[in-house]
């Protein structure tokens, strides 16, 4: 990661965006890991999501925050795979499962060295401002790293702000809801029972306008 | 930018104020310590920070109080656009109605008044639903051109008086007869009368707020329109207005270009729309089904919540003082000698 560029990045261009032209609503921003290693889990409908949840988390931090992107979509050009892994520092997998090696074995490495994971387990943003459904994968990262809490974090408006498909960003509030952290429960239908549970009890706190 | 001595003393005044209020407040935490004060210090927190960014624009040059007035239009909008019913296909409307802000300001800062009084109300009402018509969808479309509508004349319309009531010049020549026997005021006030008349307003707006829930809540007593805003009183309502018009009339002569009668009538206009648009908005959140619009200011709410009065005072108050005086404004006929 070029640490220098990505500290600039965030300084600069990211956190005047999230700040002023969007703005945050965050509720129990107490809630949200001090440190690593931690997974962050999101529901997804802009590309805004990531830098919304970057920002979060003091400057310090930076360096440590590692979103999970789809590698076919992040590193299909020369820029964008520079920009994604140097700049913003995500963690590239593949959709589909690929022969050799584990797909979801560079998370497990970055839960290891104590990072924070940002992984976004629709697996695509989807149609704007709707949830879809969660993809299992989550719960093998869980499994996998039985001891690492797993915040779910429910976010509203970037979706409205810069859905799927538009390039023009339009500012409207994002609204972040800080969920209670939850560990692996030993049984993958209970653990994403839990996860999408605490999610939708998120949801529920807002009262958002309507969006049709 | 140069301040008359009357408005830094205004500035100086409200820290002073502000002190009293955290030394109240710490003494209030201090007698009952088991009572919750967190809400009441983030509001004063909130408070000092309000006022130093306030202080800061106004202070540093005309360019940045204008800029800082845009901002707040452009705050209370995004937060008015995020808060409704907002259509998907208008997401581009919705862009071209932020894209006033920036225009209408820079009215302002040419200080050309003829503009910038039907930019909003003329050109924005009849081109925002002429980009809505190119979308092509009809479903909805009342709803959608009167609420964007609605918004743009509050957010951006009204609140822009504030910062043109800042641009505003006397000509040095009307101003002895317009200031009469009030010639204590220095030649900067005289002529640029433009920060003290925004102190005056923006001060007393917010005092005016702080005046009513004070009396409401050491008073009580019959509801004033419970169905919109169950919490305000008669009792909260008169004393606010009570408090604003006496403060009116003891700094307006000193601080603007009013005498003392006008200052008081000043007063009344900005107690009396203070209280409407406070709540406007009210009833807007109310028919929304939210209590606060926002956590942007810690104890306060939103912006809007911060807002809400100004979006009446602030036109209510510019008209009068433009009808009281005679302004130099771009395109105006020049003034004649007297």
């Amino acid at each position: 990661m070029n640490r220098w560029l990505q500290l600039t990045f965030f300084a600069l261009v990211v956190r005047p965006v999230v700040w002023f032209v969007l703005g945050l609503n965050v509720r129990h921003r107490e809630r949200l890991p001090k440190g690593g290693p931690a997974v962050l889990v999101a529901n997804h409908n802009s590309h805004l999501d990531t830098l919304v949840l970057m920002t979060l988390f003091p400057l310090r931090m930076l360096g440590r925050l590692r979103p999970v992107a789809a590698e076919d979509y992040f590193l299909r050009t020369r820029f964008l795979r520079w920009f994604s892994q140097r700049i913003v520092g995500i963690i590239a997998i593949g959709r589909e499962g690929r022969a050799g090696g584990h797909p979801l074995a560079p998370i497990n490495e970055a839960l290891q060295r104590g990072e924070i994971v940002i992984l976004f387990p629709e697996g695509t943003r989807g149609e704007p401002e709707q949830i879809g459904e969660f993809k299992s994968g989550i719960a093998l990262v869980a499994r996998a790293n039985a001891d690492v809490p797993v915040y779910p974090i429910y976010l509203h408006g970037a979706g409205k702000a810069l859905p799927r498909g538009e390039a023009l960003l339009v500012p409207f509030f994002c609204d972040v809801f800080v969920g209670e952290p939850l560990c692996w429960t030993g049984d993958k239908d209970r653990f994403m029972a839990e996860l999408t549970g605490r999610m939708s009890a998120l949801a529920a706190e807002g009262e958002f306008p309507a969006w049709e | 930018m140069e301040l008359a001595e009357a408005v830094r003393w205004a500035i100086a005044a409200v820290f002073a104020a502000l002190l009293v209020a955290s030394a109240v407040a710490f003494v209030l935490r201090r007698l009952r310590p088991h009572k919750d004060w967190t809400e009441l210090r983030r509001r004063i927190a909130s408070w000092w920070v309000m006022s130093a960014v306030f202080t800061a624009a106004i202070v540093l040059s005309r360019g940045t109080s204008i800029v800082f007035f845009a901002a707040v239009s452009y705050l209370a909008l995004k937060e008015y656009f995020s808060l409704i019913p907002v259509r998907r296909a208008d997401r581009r409307v919705l862009f071209w109605a932020y894209l006033t802000i920036p225009v209408q300001f820079y009215w302002v800062h040419l200080e050309w008044y003829g503009m910038f009084i039907v930019f909003v109300p003329v050109y924005a009402f009849l081109l925002i639903p002429l980009r809505m018509i190119t979308l092509g969808r009809t479903e909805g479309f009342l709803r959608a051109a009167g609420t964007i509508h609605w918004g743009l004349m509050l957010m951006v319309f009204s609140l822009s008086h504030a910062a043109f009531l800042l641009v505003l010049q006397m000509p040095a020549t009307s101003t002895a007869a317009a200031a009469g026997s009030n010639v204590s005021t220095s030649d900067a006030a005289a002529t640029l009368p433009g920060p003290g008349l925004v102190v005056f307003l923006v001060v007393l707006t917010e005092l005016n707020d702080v005046a009513q829930f004070l009396w409401g809540k050491s008073l009580g007593g019959r509801k004033i329109v419970p169905s919109v805003s169950p919490g305000k009183t008669w009792a909260g309502f008169l004393g606010g207005v009570a408090t604003t018009v006496g403060l009116a009339a003891l700094c307006g002569p000193w601080l603007t270009p009013m005498d003392r009668v006008q200052s008081t009538i000043a007063g009344a206009i900005i107690g009396l729309a203070g209280f409407v648009g406070d709540v406007n908005i009210s009833a807007l959140k109310r028919d929304l089904g939210i209590k606060d619009s926002g956590s942007l200011l810690p104890g306060h709410g939103g912006i809007l919540d911060r807002v809400d009065s100004l979006t009446y005072t602030a036109p209510l108050f510019f008209h009068y003082v433009y009808w009281l005086f005679v302004f130099h404004t771009h395109g105006a006929a020049p003034v004649p000698p007297p």
